[in-house]
Parts: C-alpha cells; sequence; structure tokens
C-alpha cells in the first residue's frame, strides 16, 4: 500500500492511517488523487463510446473510398525517355499536389510509376534501384520495384501504381491506381 | 452550493446559510455505498459523482451538518463544495465573495483573526459521541477557552423569547458519559 497522495489526507473515524484501515477502505479511497478505482458505469460508457468511435471511423474510411474520384485522370509530361533512362528516378506530383510520386527507370525501356507514400503510414518511400527495392525508413518497410509489391515489414498493400503511357519519346503518366491487394 | 435553514421556523424569520463544513473525515462517504463522494487533494468535499450516485439519500440523513441535498430531479446529491471552480483558480467562493456583513468569509486565518479581535475560529464540533474537525471554521467568542462546539448538547432547548444563542459552548455533560 502506498501512502496516501493527497496533500491532506483524509482522516477516518478510528484515526488510524488509510495503511491500517481495512482492505475494503484502502481499495475505495476517498481522496481523488489516491482513487484509482474505475467504476463499472464509467468503464461501460467508456466501451460504448470508443466502438462507437470505431464503427464511425470505420464508415467514415469505406464513405470516404466510395467518394474518391476515380478518374479521368490528367496526362502530365513527366520526362523524354532519354531523360528518365539517364537519371534513373524522376519525382513528380500525380494527380494533384498532395500525391508524391516516383517514375523509375528498371532497364532500357522498362518504366515504371508509383505513389510515394508507403501503404502502411505514408512515409516517402526512397529507391535502391541497384538493390531492387523501394525502402521505407519509418519503419523499415520494404517493396519490390517491379510491381509494388510489399516484401518486408509493417505495409501490408502495394504502393498506389502510376500509369505511364509513352508517346514520341516522352513519358506521359495518365491514371492513378490506388492498390489494396 | 450554499441553501439557507430556518432557525425557529415558527417564531422567526431569521435565517442561516449552511455550507459544507468540509470534514477531515467526511460521514457522507464513508456512508456512500457507491463511492461517489469524494474528496480532492487539498481537502474540499465534492458534490457525488454523477456517474455513481444512485440517490439512495444515505449521505443526507447522516451529514451532522445537514448540508447534503438530494436533487431529486437530477438523481443526484448536490452539496457545497467550496465552489471548486473558483477557489482553484484562486477566487474566492461566491458565497464568500457575495456576502455583504462577512458572515461568510474566506482568506487566511491570520486575516480573519486581525479583523474579529473579538472572536477565535474554532472547527472542533461534537456530536454525542463523534467529535469532528473541519477544513471550515466558525467564530466563537475569543474568551472563551472550550476546544469544540457541543452541537448536540443544545439540540431539545429551545432560546428564550428574543435570544438567538444556544449555549452550545458551555461544557455540559456528555450524553454518552452520563448513561454509562
Amino acid at each position: 500500500m502506498t501512502p496516501p497522495l493527497s496533500e491532506a489526507p483524509r482522516e477516518y473515524p478510528d484515526h488510524k492511517p488509510l495503511q491500517e484501515q481495512p482492505h475494503w477502505v484502502q481499495d475505495f479511497p476517498t481522496d481523488v488523487p489516491d482513487d484509482d478505482h474505475v467504476a463499472r458505469r464509467e468503464f461501460v460508457k467508456f466501451l460504448v463510446l470508443t466502438s462507437g468511435a470505431f464503427v464511425a471511423g470505420q464508415c467514415w474510411i469505406a464513405a470516404a473510398g466510395a467518394l474518391r474520384e476515380k478518374g479521368p485522370f490528367p496526362r502530365k509530361q513527366l520526362a523524354t525517355v532519354a531523360e528518365l533512362e539517364s537519371r534513373r528516378v524522376v519525382e513528380f506530383r500525380y494527380p494533384d499536389e498532395h500525391e508524391p510520386c516516383l517514375a523509375l527507370c528498371l532497364g532500357p525501356g522498362r518504366f515504371v510509376a508509383y505513389g510515394q507514400k508507403c501503404s502502411h503510414l505514408a512515409c516517402a518511400v526512397v529507391p535502391h534501384l541497384d538493390k531492387g527495392e523501394l525502402h521505407c525508413p519509418c519503419h523499415n518497410g520494404f517493396f519490390e520495384v517491379h510491381e509494388g509489391r510489399p516484401v518486408a515489414g509493417p505495409p501490408r498493400r502495394p504502393l498506389p501504381l502510376v500509369k505511364l503511357e509513352i508517346i514520341d519519346a516522352v513519358v506521359y503518366a495518365t491514371g492513378f491506381e490506388p492498390r489494396t491487394v | 452550493m450554499i441553501h439557507l435553514e430556518y432557525v425557529e421556523r415558527s417564531t422567526s424569520v431569521q435565517t442561516v446559510p449552511v455550507v459544507c463544513m468540509h470534514c477531515h473525515s467526511p460521514t457522507c462517504a464513508d456512508v456512500c455505498p457507491a463511492d461517489a463522494i469524494k474528496r480532492s487533494g487539498d481537502g474540499r468535499v465534492m458534490t457525488a459523482r454523477k456517474p455513481r450516485c444512485i440517490a439512495c439519500s444515505n449521505c443526507v440523513l447522516a451529514c451532522p451538518f445537514g448540508v447534503p441535498k438530494m436533487m431529486t430531479e437530477f438523481d443526484l446529491m448536490m452539496k457545497c463544495d467550496m465552489c471548486y471552480d473558483r477557489t482553484s483558480t484562486g477566487r474566492k467562493p461566491m458565497c464568500a465573495s457575495v456576502c455583504p456583513s462577512g458572515a461568510l468569509y474566506y482568506g487566511p486565518r491570520a486575516e480573519v483573526e486581525a479583523m474579529r479581535v473579538r472572536s477565535r475560529p474554532t472547527n472542533s464540533f461534537r456530536f454525542g459521541e463523534q467529535t469532528i474537525t473541519t477544513k471550515v471554521n466558525m467564530m466563537v467568542p475569543r474568551e472563551n477557552l472550550d476546544t469544540h462546539i457541543d452541537v448536540t448538547a443544545a439540540m431539545n432547548e429551545r432560546p428564550a423569547a428574543g435570544l438567538i444563542a444556544l449555549n452550545v459552548l458551555l461544557d455540559g455533560p456528555v450524553p454518552m458519559e452520563e448513561a454509562s
């Protein structure tokens, strides 16, 4: 039994300190600083409110997913083929300013592009093309570069896929596909 | 929460304000079966906690000063908590801040002793066998040396006409001692 935490500990009718009181008194101290007992009604209220908040959050996520823009997406010029092949990695934002993306060159004429936000907690992934992987430094998540699928760490979903189109040796982004599997 | 009580309703319109005395050993909290009445860390006894209070009125019956009131419209015992919202931010309780005559005073002990040179504060009350010490003090005549106010000693007396004082400070025989 720890000593009372309150500045002016209460007295008891038998004038003994809290430590010498029977257990049923020690279990339910009168002073607020000593009282860590959670009443059943408060606990049930907490359970109902938090589970209700979880339900509301899930509904909100589902509604936001249903209302998400599915296109048509604008056509955005990224770089020329030669430029992308020499730089290997080109950063861009697509379809709007809030979605950072990466266009990667995996070899001559082989281009892929992914959203840069890690599917775990939206940290920016870092490409390591020599190792063939994209690394998320926040929680050590790894994605392979060919499909953008998770191979290690906490992420469970692949990176969003950006559809590319090559017209007259210029690379364009034409579509954005958030993927769940 | 303050309330007024009639002193002798059949013969007089005189009332006294009743504020919680904030006992060091609060009987209301001791009798609460739902663990709803709590004391703050600095010794103020609070209104029953709404989620816990079961509106059984045990505290109303047990309080020696008659302070707790059962508010049936809320199913909640409500009482004076020394205006915890005000005093915790350094202001005086509402009753003491508006009292025009200083009958209710909130402040340091030395200050009130300097203000009322003929009185001294006392915080010990006897109800039969039960002696209660409180955070709130009552002013008694300074020359009186009794260590406590014997409340029940005058329970069955009626003040003589025109008198409002009862001899609660005279050390009469304690009823329990008399019986044994």
